[in-house]
């Protein structure tokens, strides 16, 4: 089978004053058609940058972005065109990321003109409303004339997956897309993107720190949890919420407080051995997570890097212990 | 005795529009070392009780009913009639506030010490070295080393540092009540895990009432005995947190709880609350909640239902419908509600 979209050895450095650091360290991840899949991970850990060169707007430092099989950064002309309506990315914050000085119409007929996908501003209105519906902003006669700021945060960032379906993406980078808006609306907007998903076969890639939303979105499909630069662990979704493989996976949905008096009061928690979070200018050797790991082995963790590699359930975490742990279970299993 | 009883209050925002009735009648009691959690939508008006019950409402707002009793040493007052002296003394040494957005509750060009100094002075704390001896000892409380984080500017410490920061700060002079305004949101998972099991900690070691507002119910869930849900400014029902999670009367408590999903256990049913707040501004006549209800009926558009005393002890639902809303719900007790509507 191959993916729709591919990230291959990504890596992804940037100047600072202090020095160089690496955002992302040679990410590989392939998407196929009609995927829902969620990236999670603390703040710093690559995931936004790693959505920007997924979506074409920021070019890796090495490695390739294949679409199609082809390597975007060295197409041009129609195929370059081709990808950038194909690949369309959704920001966190839409307050910012719609022109208030624009009415709705305005906003989502502009990318329709400029793709040629309407000739006439009557042709134009009628997309519009069709998108409008779409995205269950009805009736969108209602929806057409007004500005952002006479919108709520759930209309705008509806307004905002509406215009990226203008060119009718094929896939859709959604970074936080749903962290500012109310939590009574956030299932709506999940929602609204997976029938995306699910009907019409966009692939979505959502991009979430918040792994609760995570499980929601990609039931079905995938998380991919990031750790300082890296993919730590690669799962289906139900199988790394109840059995995470990566011990920074482990300690992560240990941690998180749960809408439930009776779960989340008697949750074990997962001792880390430090709290504090390394900095990207002084990355450890071996294994990122090594000091604060309780897994931890000397010798091994702190000198090498864990390969992100497959373990038994369809699965694959970057971690010596636990590809050690898991193989040979299986194997004692199976013996 | 409540350490702080809360009457009626009802509180104006003053608009072109005419006035935004942002908080309608709401009654509460806090006891000593209790924590309380409001939670509601954006816009139900929680942090705007918040702020009034300090007093720091912003210019334009109206406190149009109500009292605010608070007790110490057996004596009652009404916030509301403090003068300044009596307000400076409340706000800090009595009743300490941890905003929303640490980021911006500190002074970006002084030092963290100075941050201290300025605090201690304004309520007549004058030797540097007791003042310092204090600090370190609060960092200290909040795991973090003084030496480190006193010389520091604002800039130079993480959320999760400056967040701790704030709560040292909140506790100098030794307040009875402490109030968080979404104390954990902006965070990261593992430093909101450990912001929790600090302010559990400091409540049980230094026993002051806590209230914090908050839309995210997985923080009452954590840390709250006692839970109150807003709506469109009025208290819509008030029980303790496990009737609140489990047997919710209140159709928009049922909703919210619906709202959020979960990383343990089954995913149930959920759902996003549809509709939007009603305008604070026009309210409707009846049940504000009535257009995003499915438990409406013509009676809820008559009159607002006061708080009704439901099928649990100390538990009041705002809402003419409850039992129908627990027969909905089932008997079974320690099940979420997204798996009983599931």
């Amino acid at each position: 089978m191959s993916a729709l979209i591919e990230l291959e050895r990504v890596s992804r450095t940037f100047e600072t004053p202090a020095g160089t650091i690496t955002a992302v360290n040679d990410v590989s991840l392939a998407f196929e058609a009609g995927e829902a899949m969620c990236l999670v991970g603390e703040s710093g850990c690559g995931k936004t940058t790693t959505g920007r060169m997924l979506a074409g707007l920021l070019r890796p430092t090495s490695g390739r972005l294949l679409y199609e099989g082809k390597d975007v950064w060295l197409t041009k002309g129609a195929d370059l065109a081709r990808f950038r309506r194909a690949v369309q990315l959704v920001h966190q914050d839409p307050y910012a990321s719609l022109n208030p000085t624009r009415t709705v119409y305005q906003t989502l007929s502009a990318p329709l003109f400029r793709h040629k996908k309407a000739g006439s501003a009557a042709q134009a209105l009628g997309v519009v409303n069709e998108l409008l519906t779409r995205v269950d902003l009805t009736p969108a006669e209602n929806f057409v004339a007004k500005y952002p700021h006479q919108l709520s945060g759930g209309q705008r960032q509806r307004v905002a997956i509406a215009r990226a379906l203008t060119v009718d993406p094929k896939v859709i980078v959604a970074d936080e897309a749903v962290s500012m808006v109310d939590v009574s609306i956030r299932i709506s907007l999940l929602n609204l993107l997976l029938t995306l998903s699910r009907e019409f076969g966009v692939t979505i890639v959502l991009i979430t720190h918040d792994l609760a939303v995570a499980r929601y979105f990609a039931n079905r499909g995938r998380i991919g949890v990031m750790y300082l630069g890296r993919v730590v662990e690669l799962a289906a979704t139900e199988a790394l919420v109840s059995d995470p493989a990566h011990p920074y996976s482990a300690a992560l949905i240990a941690a998180i407080p749960e809408a439930d008096p009776d779960i989340t009061r008697s949750k074990t928690r997962v001792e880390l051995r430090s709290a504090e979070v390394p900095s990207l200018l002084a990355l450890p050797p071996g294994c990122t997570f090594h000091p604060r790991c309780p897994l931890s082995e000397a010798g091994l963790c702190d000198v090498q890097i864990p390969e992100l590699l497959p373990i038994p359930g369809a699965r694959e975490v970057a971690c010596h212990v636990a590809v050690r742990e898991r193989t040979r279970e299986r194997a004692a299993a199976s013996a | 005795m409540p350490v702080l009883s809360v009457r009626d209050l009802s509180i104006d925002y003053l608009t072109r529009r005419g006035p935004v009735h942002a908080v309608r009648g709401v009654s509460f009691d806090l006891e000593k070392s209790e924590t309380l959690a409001i939670i509601g939508e954006s816009g139900s008006g929680k942090t705007t009780l918040a702020v009034g019950l300090i007093r720091l409402s912003p210019r334009g707002t109206r406190v149009t009913s109500g009292q605010i009793l608070y007790t110490k040493d057996g004596l009652t007052s009404d916030v509301r009639t403090f003068d300044d002296d009596d307000l400076r003394e409340f706000r800090w040494a009595e009743c300490a506030m941890v905003f929303q957005a640490a980021l911006n509750s500190f002074n970006p060009v002084i030092t963290i010490w100075e941050q201290f100094l300025d605090t201690a002075r304004a309520h007549g704390m004058k030797d540097r070295h007791r003042i310092r001896d204090r600090a370190d000892e609060l960092l200290e409380l909040v795991h973090l080393d003084g030496k480190r984080v006193l010389p520091a500017f604002p800039h130079e410490l993480s959320g999760g540092m400056k967040q701790r920061v704030l709560i040292a700060l909140a506790l100098m002079l030794e307040p009875q009540l402490v109030i968080l305004d979404e104390p954990t949101t902006a965070l990261d998972i593992l430093t909101q895990r450990s912001i929790i099991d600090l302010l559990r900690q400091l409540r049980q070691r230094l026993g002051f009432s806590m209230i914090f507002i908050s839309h995210d119910l997985s923080i009452a869930a954590e840390l709250a005995d006692r839970m109150i849900t807003m709506y469109a400014g009025r208290v819509v029902e008030q029980a303790s947190v496990t009737d609140l999670f489990y047997r919710p009367r209140h159709p928009y408590s049922v909703a919210l709880m619906r709202a959020v999903p979960r990383v343990s256990g089954a995913l149930g049913s959920v759902v996003s609350i549809p509709g939007s707040p009603p305008d604070l501004v026009r309210l409707p006549k009846g049940c504000a909640y009535v257009p995003r209800c499915p438990f409406a009926i013509d009676a809820c558009r008559e009159a607002d239902p006061p708080l009704l005393a439901v099928d649990t002890p100390h538990h009041e639902a705002a809402c003419i419908r409850w039992q129908d809303v627990a027969a909905a719900l089932g008997s079974n007790a320690e099940v979420p509600v997204a798996e009983k509507l599931a």
